[in-house]
Protein backbone atom coordinates (compact mmCIF):
# COMPACT_ATOMS: atom_id res chain seq x y z
CA UNK A 1 0.00 0.00 0.00
CA UNK A 2 2.49 2.20 0.67
CA UNK A 3 3.97 2.52 -2.59
CA UNK A 4 0.86 4.23 -3.39
CA UNK A 5 1.68 7.21 -0.77
CA UNK A 6 3.65 8.93 -3.07
CA UNK A 7 0.87 9.30 -5.53
CA UNK A 8 -0.99 12.31 -3.21
CA UNK A 9 1.36 14.63 -4.73
CA UNK A 10 -1.12 14.21 -7.99
CA UNK A 11 -3.38 14.92 -5.13
CA UNK A 12 -1.93 18.25 -4.27
CA UNK A 13 -1.72 19.29 -8.03
CA UNK A 14 -5.32 18.95 -8.30
CA UNK A 15 -6.51 20.33 -5.34
CA UNK A 16 -3.62 23.42 -6.07
CA UNK A 17 -5.40 24.32 -9.15
CA UNK A 18 -8.65 23.32 -8.04
CA UNK A 19 -8.50 26.45 -5.62
CA UNK A 20 -6.91 28.76 -7.93
CA UNK A 21 -3.33 28.63 -6.23
CA UNK A 22 -0.04 29.58 -8.40
CA UNK A 23 1.26 26.93 -10.15
CA UNK A 24 4.92 28.25 -9.07
CA UNK A 25 3.47 27.09 -5.50
CA UNK A 26 1.43 24.12 -6.36
CA UNK A 27 4.59 22.57 -8.74
CA UNK A 28 7.28 22.62 -5.83
CA UNK A 29 4.91 21.97 -3.28
CA UNK A 30 3.57 18.57 -5.24
CA UNK A 31 7.30 17.64 -5.77
CA UNK A 32 7.92 17.89 -2.04
CA UNK A 33 4.98 16.12 -0.75
CA UNK A 34 5.40 13.25 -3.19
CA UNK A 35 9.09 12.94 -2.20
CA UNK A 36 8.34 13.02 1.16
CA UNK A 37 5.98 10.72 1.22
CA UNK A 38 8.44 8.06 -0.73
CA UNK A 39 10.01 8.38 2.34
CA UNK A 40 13.52 10.53 1.27
CA UNK A 41 14.33 13.10 3.66
CA UNK A 42 13.27 16.71 3.20
CA UNK A 43 17.04 18.00 2.52
CA UNK A 44 17.76 14.91 -0.19
CA UNK A 45 14.18 16.06 -1.61
CA UNK A 46 15.14 20.00 -2.41
CA UNK A 47 18.17 18.67 -3.78
CA UNK A 48 16.52 16.61 -6.33
CA UNK A 49 14.21 19.27 -7.23
CA UNK A 50 17.49 21.48 -7.71
CA UNK A 51 19.27 18.97 -9.59
CA UNK A 52 16.21 18.25 -11.90
CA UNK A 53 15.85 21.82 -12.37
CA UNK A 54 19.40 22.27 -13.21
CA UNK A 55 19.60 19.19 -15.50
CA UNK A 56 16.46 20.87 -17.22
CA UNK A 57 17.81 24.26 -18.06
CA UNK A 58 18.65 24.25 -21.69
CA UNK A 59 14.90 24.62 -21.83
CA UNK A 60 15.35 28.42 -20.80
CA UNK A 61 17.70 28.92 -23.69
CA UNK A 62 14.95 29.82 -26.70
CA UNK A 63 14.46 33.44 -24.66
CA UNK A 64 17.79 34.66 -26.10
CA UNK A 65 15.75 35.50 -29.00
CA UNK A 66 13.41 37.92 -26.80
CA UNK A 67 16.08 41.48 -27.61
CA UNK A 68 15.79 40.67 -31.17
CA UNK A 69 11.82 40.18 -31.19
CA UNK A 70 11.49 43.29 -28.35
CA UNK A 71 14.06 45.54 -30.32
CA UNK A 72 12.10 45.38 -33.80
CA UNK A 73 8.54 45.35 -31.90
CA UNK A 74 9.75 49.03 -30.80
CA UNK A 75 10.39 49.88 -34.63
CA UNK A 76 6.79 48.61 -35.43
CA UNK A 77 7.20 44.65 -36.05
CA UNK A 78 3.69 44.21 -34.19
CA UNK A 79 2.26 46.86 -36.42
CA UNK A 80 3.50 45.07 -39.68
CA UNK A 81 2.25 41.86 -38.65
CA UNK A 82 -1.09 43.23 -37.77
CA UNK A 83 -0.69 44.77 -41.58
CA UNK A 84 -0.25 41.53 -43.00
CA UNK A 85 -2.53 39.50 -41.57
CA UNK A 86 -5.61 42.35 -41.91
CA UNK A 87 -4.42 41.41 -45.65
CA UNK A 88 -6.35 38.10 -45.55
CA UNK A 89 -9.53 39.59 -43.93
CA UNK A 90 -12.16 37.08 -44.73
CA UNK A 91 -16.05 37.76 -45.18
CA UNK A 92 -17.17 35.05 -42.62
CA UNK A 93 -15.21 33.89 -38.97
CA UNK A 94 -15.05 30.54 -40.04
CA UNK A 95 -12.42 31.59 -42.88
CA UNK A 96 -10.95 34.34 -40.77
CA UNK A 97 -10.31 32.32 -38.21
CA UNK A 98 -9.18 28.98 -40.59
CA UNK A 99 -6.54 31.83 -42.02
CA UNK A 100 -5.50 33.17 -38.05
CA UNK A 101 -5.31 29.15 -37.60
CA UNK A 102 -2.80 28.63 -40.74
CA UNK A 103 -0.91 31.93 -39.76
CA UNK A 104 -0.63 30.69 -36.45
CA UNK A 105 0.58 27.37 -37.43
CA UNK A 106 3.15 28.32 -39.55
CA UNK A 107 4.86 31.24 -37.52
CA UNK A 108 5.42 29.11 -34.69
CA UNK A 109 6.82 26.45 -36.81
CA UNK A 110 9.08 28.76 -37.31
CA UNK A 111 9.96 29.54 -33.76
CA UNK A 112 8.02 32.92 -33.88
CA UNK A 113 5.53 31.63 -31.42
CA UNK A 114 5.86 33.96 -28.88
CA UNK A 115 5.07 36.83 -31.80
CA UNK A 116 1.43 36.33 -31.39
CA UNK A 117 -0.39 35.50 -28.55
CA UNK A 118 -4.21 36.06 -26.66
CA UNK A 119 -2.58 39.46 -25.10
CA UNK A 120 -0.57 40.35 -28.14
CA UNK A 121 -3.04 39.43 -30.95
CA UNK A 122 -6.39 37.99 -30.07
CA UNK A 123 -7.50 40.25 -27.32
CA UNK A 124 -6.76 43.51 -29.94
CA UNK A 125 -6.86 41.90 -33.22
CA UNK A 126 -8.63 38.31 -33.92
CA UNK A 127 -11.61 38.42 -31.50
CA UNK A 128 -12.79 41.77 -32.25
CA UNK A 129 -12.22 40.91 -36.49
CA UNK A 130 -14.14 37.40 -35.61
CA UNK A 131 -16.74 39.04 -33.62
CA UNK A 132 -17.52 41.30 -36.51
CA UNK A 133 -17.29 38.95 -38.93
CA UNK A 134 -19.92 37.06 -37.24
CA UNK A 135 -22.29 39.73 -36.98
CA UNK A 136 -22.63 40.56 -40.55
CA UNK A 137 -23.44 36.98 -40.52
CA UNK A 138 -26.18 36.30 -37.48
CA UNK A 139 -27.29 38.82 -34.97
CA UNK A 140 -25.36 38.15 -31.70
CA UNK A 141 -26.48 38.16 -28.06
CA UNK A 142 -23.83 38.48 -24.93
CA UNK A 143 -23.27 34.48 -25.02
CA UNK A 144 -23.02 34.04 -28.39
CA UNK A 145 -20.22 36.99 -28.59
CA UNK A 146 -18.61 35.20 -26.05
CA UNK A 147 -18.64 31.72 -28.08
CA UNK A 148 -17.17 33.55 -30.80
CA UNK A 149 -14.40 35.06 -28.14
CA UNK A 150 -13.81 31.59 -27.28
CA UNK A 151 -13.50 30.63 -30.13
CA UNK A 152 -10.80 32.92 -31.34
CA UNK A 153 -8.92 31.98 -28.20
CA UNK A 154 -9.16 28.21 -28.83
CA UNK A 155 -7.46 28.35 -32.38
CA UNK A 156 -4.89 30.57 -30.72
CA UNK A 157 -3.85 27.60 -28.95
CA UNK A 158 -4.88 25.04 -31.44
CA UNK A 159 -2.39 26.49 -33.92
CA UNK A 160 0.02 27.07 -31.06
CA UNK A 161 0.72 23.59 -29.73
CA UNK A 162 0.18 22.00 -33.31
CA UNK A 163 2.41 24.30 -35.24
CA UNK A 164 5.26 24.63 -32.14
CA UNK A 165 7.00 20.98 -31.99
CA UNK A 166 7.69 21.53 -35.70
CA UNK A 167 10.38 24.09 -34.26
CA UNK A 168 13.02 21.90 -33.25
CA UNK A 169 14.56 24.33 -30.80
CA UNK A 170 10.91 24.53 -28.80
CA UNK A 171 11.50 23.00 -24.99
CA UNK A 172 8.86 20.37 -25.61
CA UNK A 173 11.29 18.51 -28.23
CA UNK A 174 14.59 18.82 -26.50
CA UNK A 175 12.71 17.58 -23.15
CA UNK A 176 11.46 14.88 -25.45
CA UNK A 177 15.32 13.71 -26.63
CA UNK A 178 16.18 14.63 -22.91
CA UNK A 179 14.31 12.13 -21.49
CA UNK A 180 14.27 9.66 -24.19
CA UNK A 181 18.55 10.07 -23.58
CA UNK A 182 18.50 9.22 -20.06
CA UNK A 183 17.35 5.63 -21.25
CA UNK A 184 20.43 5.64 -23.63
CA UNK A 185 18.10 6.58 -26.75
CA UNK A 186 20.01 9.33 -28.97
CA UNK A 187 17.74 11.29 -31.57
CA UNK A 188 18.24 14.39 -33.22
CA UNK A 189 15.35 17.49 -32.34
CA UNK A 190 15.40 17.49 -36.32
CA UNK A 191 14.11 14.05 -36.34
CA UNK A 192 11.38 14.62 -33.70
CA UNK A 193 10.07 17.83 -35.08
CA UNK A 194 9.59 16.08 -38.03
CA UNK A 195 7.07 13.82 -36.48
CA UNK A 196 5.35 16.79 -35.47
CA UNK A 197 4.01 17.25 -38.57
CA UNK A 198 1.37 14.81 -39.52
CA UNK A 199 -0.77 15.76 -36.40
CA UNK A 200 -0.15 19.53 -37.11
CA UNK A 201 -2.27 18.62 -40.47
CA UNK A 202 -4.82 17.01 -38.84
CA UNK A 203 -5.16 19.42 -36.14
CA UNK A 204 -5.82 21.79 -39.57
CA UNK A 205 -8.25 19.50 -40.58
CA UNK A 206 -10.66 18.72 -37.50
CA UNK A 207 -9.96 22.66 -36.29
CA UNK A 208 -11.06 24.11 -40.01
CA UNK A 209 -13.71 21.22 -40.27
CA UNK A 210 -15.34 22.89 -36.91
CA UNK A 211 -14.70 26.38 -37.86
CA UNK A 212 -16.97 25.65 -41.19
CA UNK A 213 -19.51 23.95 -39.21
CA UNK A 214 -19.83 27.30 -37.19
CA UNK A 215 -20.23 29.06 -40.33
CA UNK A 216 -23.00 26.72 -41.37
CA UNK A 217 -24.46 26.72 -38.04
CA UNK A 218 -24.14 31.01 -38.30
CA UNK A 219 -25.99 31.08 -41.59
CA UNK A 220 -25.64 34.49 -43.65
CA UNK A 221 -23.95 34.53 -46.62
CA UNK B 1 34.68 23.30 -29.34
CA UNK B 2 31.86 25.37 -28.45
CA UNK B 3 29.22 23.49 -25.87
CA UNK B 4 25.96 24.25 -24.00
CA UNK B 5 27.65 25.54 -21.28
CA UNK B 6 29.05 28.43 -23.29
CA UNK B 7 25.06 30.10 -24.41
CA UNK B 8 24.18 29.40 -20.69
CA UNK B 9 26.74 31.79 -19.90
CA UNK B 10 25.57 33.45 -22.85
CA UNK B 11 21.86 33.67 -21.15
CA UNK B 12 23.04 33.78 -18.15
CA UNK B 13 24.61 37.72 -18.92
CA UNK B 14 21.06 38.34 -20.56
CA UNK B 15 19.18 37.18 -17.38
CA UNK B 16 21.74 38.99 -15.42
CA UNK B 17 21.09 42.23 -17.21
CA UNK B 18 17.71 41.94 -17.25
CA UNK B 19 18.28 41.24 -13.14
CA UNK B 20 20.39 44.59 -13.28
CA UNK B 21 17.75 47.19 -15.68
CA UNK B 22 14.95 45.59 -13.32
CA UNK B 23 16.44 46.75 -10.03
CA UNK B 24 16.70 50.08 -11.56
CA UNK B 25 13.84 50.60 -13.36
CA UNK B 26 11.34 52.88 -10.66
CA UNK B 27 8.53 52.98 -13.16
CA UNK B 28 8.00 49.19 -11.70
CA UNK B 29 6.47 49.35 -8.14
CA UNK B 30 8.08 45.59 -7.61
CA UNK B 31 11.41 45.92 -9.14
CA UNK B 32 13.42 44.34 -6.17
CA UNK B 33 11.70 41.32 -7.09
CA UNK B 34 12.02 41.43 -10.76
CA UNK B 35 15.67 41.84 -9.99
CA UNK B 36 15.90 38.68 -7.45
CA UNK B 37 13.82 36.52 -9.60
CA UNK B 38 15.69 37.30 -13.03
CA UNK B 39 18.87 37.26 -11.06
CA UNK B 40 18.70 33.82 -9.57
CA UNK B 41 17.80 32.52 -12.85
CA UNK B 42 20.94 34.41 -14.23
CA UNK B 43 22.88 32.63 -11.29
CA UNK B 44 21.38 28.87 -12.19
CA UNK B 45 22.79 29.44 -15.74
CA UNK B 46 25.94 30.60 -14.79
CA UNK B 47 26.75 28.48 -11.88
CA UNK B 48 24.18 25.83 -11.65
CA UNK B 49 26.26 22.92 -12.11
CA UNK B 50 29.30 23.97 -9.61
CA UNK B 51 26.44 25.16 -6.44
CA UNK B 52 25.88 21.96 -5.92
CA UNK B 53 22.07 19.67 -5.81
CA UNK B 54 20.95 21.37 -2.21
CA UNK B 55 21.96 25.03 -3.40
CA UNK B 56 20.39 24.46 -6.92
CA UNK B 57 17.18 23.28 -5.02
CA UNK B 58 17.24 26.03 -2.74
CA UNK B 59 17.22 28.56 -5.11
CA UNK B 60 13.88 26.83 -7.38
CA UNK B 61 12.07 26.91 -3.92
CA UNK B 62 13.23 31.02 -3.99
CA UNK B 63 12.16 31.36 -7.46
CA UNK B 64 8.93 29.40 -6.15
CA UNK B 65 8.58 31.90 -3.14
CA UNK B 66 8.97 35.01 -5.17
CA UNK B 67 6.53 34.07 -8.05
CA UNK B 68 3.81 32.79 -5.52
CA UNK B 69 3.70 35.79 -2.87
CA UNK B 70 3.33 37.87 -6.18
CA UNK B 71 6.36 40.15 -5.62
CA UNK B 72 7.15 40.23 -9.77
CA UNK B 73 5.30 43.36 -11.40
CA UNK B 74 6.38 45.08 -15.10
CA UNK B 75 7.92 48.64 -15.81
CA UNK B 76 5.87 51.13 -18.27
CA UNK B 77 6.33 50.38 -22.04
CA UNK B 78 9.29 51.94 -23.47
CA UNK B 79 7.35 53.20 -26.81
CA UNK B 80 3.90 54.11 -27.61
CA UNK B 81 2.14 52.34 -30.19
CA UNK B 82 1.58 55.35 -32.11
CA UNK B 83 5.56 55.81 -32.54
CA UNK B 84 5.55 51.87 -33.37
CA UNK B 85 3.14 52.23 -35.48
CA UNK B 86 4.61 55.27 -37.40
CA UNK B 87 8.13 53.57 -37.67
CA UNK B 88 6.30 49.80 -39.36
CA UNK B 89 5.11 52.30 -41.72
CA UNK B 90 8.45 53.60 -41.99
CA UNK B 91 10.93 50.73 -42.06
CA UNK B 92 8.00 47.86 -43.74
CA UNK B 93 8.26 44.56 -44.45
CA UNK B 94 11.99 45.11 -44.17
CA UNK B 95 11.37 44.64 -40.40
CA UNK B 96 11.22 41.15 -40.93
CA UNK B 97 14.60 40.67 -42.19
CA UNK B 98 16.43 40.10 -38.75
CA UNK B 99 14.14 37.48 -37.62
CA UNK B 100 14.56 35.45 -40.76
CA UNK B 101 18.54 36.22 -40.38
CA UNK B 102 18.11 34.22 -36.72
CA UNK B 103 16.14 31.54 -38.36
CA UNK B 104 18.13 30.88 -41.35
CA UNK B 105 21.20 31.12 -39.03
CA UNK B 106 19.52 28.29 -36.73
CA UNK B 107 17.48 26.47 -39.57
CA UNK B 108 20.13 26.18 -42.37
CA UNK B 109 23.35 26.68 -40.10
CA UNK B 110 22.22 23.07 -38.47
CA UNK B 111 21.28 21.61 -41.74
CA UNK B 112 25.07 22.68 -42.95
CA UNK B 113 26.46 21.56 -39.74
CA UNK B 114 24.84 18.50 -39.23
CA UNK B 115 24.54 16.95 -43.36
CA UNK B 116 28.35 18.24 -44.32
CA UNK B 117 31.68 17.63 -43.67
CA UNK B 118 31.60 20.78 -41.03
CA UNK B 119 30.25 17.93 -38.37
CA UNK B 120 33.57 16.32 -38.44
CA UNK B 121 35.22 19.54 -37.14
CA UNK B 122 33.64 18.93 -34.01
CA UNK B 123 33.34 22.12 -33.63
CA UNK B 124 29.96 22.56 -31.67
CA UNK B 125 28.73 19.96 -28.87
CA UNK B 126 26.41 16.74 -30.45
CA UNK B 127 22.29 17.37 -30.50
CA UNK B 128 23.31 21.31 -28.70
CA UNK B 129 24.12 22.53 -32.36
CA UNK B 130 20.71 24.22 -33.13
CA UNK B 131 20.76 26.32 -29.65
CA UNK B 132 24.45 27.22 -30.43
CA UNK B 133 23.05 28.38 -33.76
CA UNK B 134 19.87 30.00 -32.64
CA UNK B 135 22.55 31.80 -30.32
CA UNK B 136 24.61 33.30 -32.73
CA UNK B 137 21.68 34.00 -35.31
CA UNK B 138 20.73 36.06 -32.42
CA UNK B 139 23.79 37.92 -32.22
CA UNK B 140 24.15 38.65 -35.85
CA UNK B 141 20.63 39.75 -35.90
CA UNK B 142 21.70 42.63 -33.22
CA UNK B 143 24.65 43.33 -35.20
CA UNK B 144 22.35 44.19 -38.33
CA UNK B 145 19.78 45.92 -36.61
CA UNK B 146 22.39 48.12 -34.69
CA UNK B 147 23.92 49.35 -38.32
CA UNK B 148 20.99 49.16 -39.97
CA UNK B 149 18.29 51.52 -37.54
CA UNK B 150 21.16 52.50 -34.79
CA UNK B 151 19.14 52.11 -31.32
CA UNK B 152 20.29 53.34 -28.58
CA UNK B 153 22.82 50.53 -27.17
CA UNK B 154 20.79 49.06 -23.92
CA UNK B 155 17.65 49.20 -26.14
CA UNK B 156 17.99 45.29 -26.96
CA UNK B 157 18.52 44.93 -23.56
CA UNK B 158 15.22 46.91 -22.44
CA UNK B 159 12.76 45.85 -24.63
CA UNK B 160 14.09 41.97 -24.28
CA UNK B 161 13.26 42.76 -20.29
CA UNK B 162 9.60 44.16 -21.58
CA UNK B 163 8.92 40.68 -22.77
CA UNK B 164 10.14 38.65 -20.40
CA UNK B 165 8.66 40.60 -17.81
CA UNK B 166 5.22 39.94 -19.92
CA UNK B 167 5.70 36.40 -19.52
CA UNK B 168 7.01 36.91 -16.29
CA UNK B 169 7.18 33.53 -13.91
CA UNK B 170 5.43 31.66 -16.74
CA UNK B 171 8.69 31.75 -18.04
CA UNK B 172 10.31 28.73 -15.53
CA UNK B 173 6.91 26.86 -15.12
CA UNK B 174 8.07 24.44 -17.83
CA UNK B 175 11.25 24.06 -16.36
CA UNK B 176 9.12 23.56 -12.98
CA UNK B 177 7.30 20.97 -14.41
CA UNK B 178 10.16 19.13 -15.89
CA UNK B 179 11.49 18.98 -12.29
CA UNK B 180 8.15 17.72 -10.76
CA UNK B 181 7.96 15.03 -13.84
CA UNK B 182 11.11 14.17 -13.18
CA UNK B 183 10.93 14.20 -9.24
CA UNK B 184 7.38 12.15 -9.66
CA UNK B 185 9.72 9.40 -11.41
CA UNK B 186 12.49 9.31 -9.52
CA UNK B 187 10.30 9.01 -6.09
CA UNK B 188 8.96 5.76 -8.10
CA UNK B 189 5.44 7.68 -8.79
CA UNK B 190 6.25 7.34 -12.48
CA UNK B 191 6.70 3.22 -11.54
CA UNK B 192 3.53 2.76 -9.90
CA UNK B 193 1.17 4.57 -12.11
CA UNK B 194 2.93 2.47 -15.07
CA UNK B 195 2.28 -0.13 -13.24
CA UNK B 196 -1.28 0.66 -12.56
CA UNK B 197 -1.67 1.00 -16.27
CA UNK B 198 0.48 -1.88 -17.35
CA UNK B 199 -1.55 -4.02 -15.56
CA UNK B 200 -4.48 -2.91 -17.63
CA UNK B 201 -1.85 -3.36 -20.89
CA UNK B 202 -2.70 -7.45 -22.24
CA UNK B 203 0.75 -8.95 -22.93
CA UNK B 204 2.24 -9.05 -26.15
CA UNK B 205 -0.30 -6.75 -27.64
CA UNK B 206 0.69 -3.38 -28.99
CA UNK B 207 -2.64 -1.68 -29.80
CA UNK B 208 -3.79 -1.92 -26.35
CA UNK B 209 -0.62 -0.46 -24.83
CA UNK B 210 -0.15 2.28 -27.44
CA UNK B 211 -4.02 3.32 -26.59
CA UNK B 212 -3.02 3.02 -22.72
CA UNK B 213 0.25 5.58 -23.75
CA UNK B 214 -1.97 8.23 -26.01
CA UNK B 215 -4.42 8.36 -23.09
CA UNK B 216 -2.39 8.19 -20.43
CA UNK B 217 -0.24 11.46 -21.81
CA UNK B 218 -3.67 13.26 -22.38
CA UNK B 219 -5.13 12.60 -19.04
CA UNK B 220 -2.06 13.20 -16.82
CA UNK B 221 -1.66 16.42 -18.93
CA UNK B 222 -4.85 17.12 -17.65
CA UNK B 223 -4.41 16.56 -14.12
CA UNK B 224 -0.84 18.08 -14.16
CA UNK B 225 -1.66 20.71 -16.64
CA UNK B 226 1.68 20.60 -19.20
CA UNK B 227 2.35 17.99 -21.11
CA UNK B 228 6.09 18.40 -19.54
CA UNK B 229 5.16 17.02 -16.70
CA UNK B 230 3.23 13.94 -18.18
CA UNK B 231 5.96 12.81 -20.87
CA UNK B 232 8.82 11.65 -18.48
CA UNK B 233 6.17 9.40 -16.69
CA UNK B 234 4.38 8.14 -19.27
CA UNK B 235 8.00 7.51 -21.32
CA UNK B 236 9.51 6.11 -18.08
CA UNK B 237 6.26 3.60 -17.84
CA UNK B 238 5.41 2.87 -21.12
CA UNK B 239 6.82 4.58 -23.96
CA UNK B 240 10.07 3.42 -23.35
CA UNK B 241 9.92 0.12 -21.54
CA UNK B 242 7.10 -1.49 -23.47
CA UNK B 243 6.89 0.47 -26.78
CA UNK B 244 10.82 0.99 -27.70
CA UNK B 245 12.17 -1.63 -26.27
CA UNK B 246 9.84 -4.63 -26.20
CA UNK B 247 7.79 -4.00 -29.01
CA UNK B 248 10.14 -2.26 -31.00
CA UNK B 249 8.23 0.80 -31.83
CA UNK B 250 10.09 3.59 -33.86
CA UNK B 251 11.48 6.16 -30.99
CA UNK B 252 11.29 9.59 -32.95
CA UNK B 253 7.28 8.85 -33.51
CA UNK B 254 6.33 7.61 -29.61
CA UNK B 255 8.33 10.61 -28.33
CA UNK B 256 7.36 13.45 -30.09
CA UNK B 257 3.21 12.32 -31.44
CA UNK B 258 3.42 11.12 -27.57
CA UNK B 259 4.34 14.63 -26.60
CA UNK B 260 1.49 16.03 -28.79
CA UNK B 261 -1.39 13.72 -27.52
CA UNK B 262 -0.49 14.82 -24.30
CA UNK B 263 -1.16 18.62 -25.67
CA UNK B 264 -4.58 17.66 -26.49
CA UNK B 265 -5.15 16.78 -22.80
CA UNK B 266 -3.90 20.41 -22.24
CA UNK B 267 -6.71 21.98 -24.66
CA UNK B 268 -9.37 20.26 -22.10
CA UNK B 269 -7.57 21.57 -18.55
CA UNK B 270 -8.05 24.31 -16.16
CA UNK B 271 -4.98 23.48 -15.02
CA UNK B 272 -3.05 24.60 -17.97
CA UNK B 273 -4.30 28.13 -16.64
CA UNK B 274 -2.19 30.30 -18.74
CA UNK B 275 -3.39 29.12 -22.11
CA UNK B 276 -6.93 28.08 -21.00
CA UNK B 277 -8.13 30.55 -18.04
CA UNK B 278 -6.23 33.58 -18.30
CA UNK B 279 -7.39 33.96 -22.32
CA UNK B 280 -11.14 33.70 -20.90
CA UNK B 281 -10.11 36.60 -18.15
CA UNK B 282 -8.31 38.77 -20.71
CA UNK B 283 -11.60 38.57 -23.58
CA UNK B 284 -13.68 39.32 -20.47
CA UNK B 285 -16.37 35.88 -21.21
CA UNK B 286 -18.72 34.69 -18.35
CA UNK B 287 -17.51 31.82 -18.31
CA UNK B 288 -13.87 30.85 -16.52
CA UNK B 289 -14.23 27.38 -18.74
CA UNK B 290 -15.25 29.08 -21.84
CA UNK B 291 -12.32 28.48 -24.40
CA UNK B 292 -12.03 25.00 -23.11
CA UNK B 293 -15.93 24.01 -23.93
CA UNK B 294 -14.80 25.21 -27.31
CA UNK B 295 -11.43 23.43 -27.34
CA UNK B 296 -12.74 19.80 -26.08
CA UNK B 297 -14.73 18.71 -29.84
CA UNK B 298 -11.18 19.44 -31.49
CA UNK B 299 -8.96 17.44 -28.38
CA UNK B 300 -10.65 14.62 -28.47
CA UNK B 301 -11.14 13.52 -32.25
CA UNK B 302 -7.01 14.91 -33.01
CA UNK B 303 -6.17 12.66 -29.57
CA UNK B 304 -7.30 9.65 -31.78
CA UNK B 305 -5.37 10.85 -34.71
CA UNK B 306 -2.58 10.79 -32.34
CA UNK B 307 -3.02 7.32 -31.50
CA UNK B 308 -3.78 5.99 -34.88
CA UNK B 309 -0.20 7.90 -36.29
CA UNK B 310 1.50 6.07 -33.09
CA UNK B 311 0.25 2.77 -34.03
CA UNK B 312 0.89 3.14 -37.79
CA UNK B 313 4.04 5.62 -38.31
CA UNK B 314 5.24 3.89 -34.46
CA UNK B 315 5.00 -0.17 -35.83
CA UNK B 316 3.28 -0.50 -39.52
CA UNK B 317 5.86 1.35 -41.09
Amino acid sequence: MSQYLPLLGIVVIVLGFALRFNPMLVVPAAALTTGLLAGFDPLEVIGKLGKAFNDARIIIIPYVVLPVIGLLERYGLQQRARAVITKFRAATVGRLLILYLLYRQIISAIGLHSTAGHPQTVRPLVAPMAVAAAERQVELDDAGRDRIKAYAAATDNVGLFFGEDIFFAIGSIVLIQQTLEHYGISLSPLHLALWAIPTAIAAFLIHSSRLLLLDRKLGGR
Amino acid sequence: MITAQHIFYLVGALFGAWAILSALDRTNPKRFGNAAFWGLIALSLIAGQWIGDLANGCLVLALAALASLKLLGRGAPLTSEAEQEASGQRYGNKLFLPIVVVLLTAVLGTLLYLYTPLRETGLLEKNRETFILLCLGVLLALALIFTWLRPPALAPLQEGRRLIDAVGWAAILPLMLASLGLVLADTGVGTTIGGLLQAAIPPRTVLPAVVVYGVGMALFTILTGNAFAAFPVMATAIGVPLLIQSYGGNAAVIGAVGMLAGFCGTLMTPMAANFNLVPAALLELKDDYGVIKVQIATAIPLLLVNILIIYVAGFKL
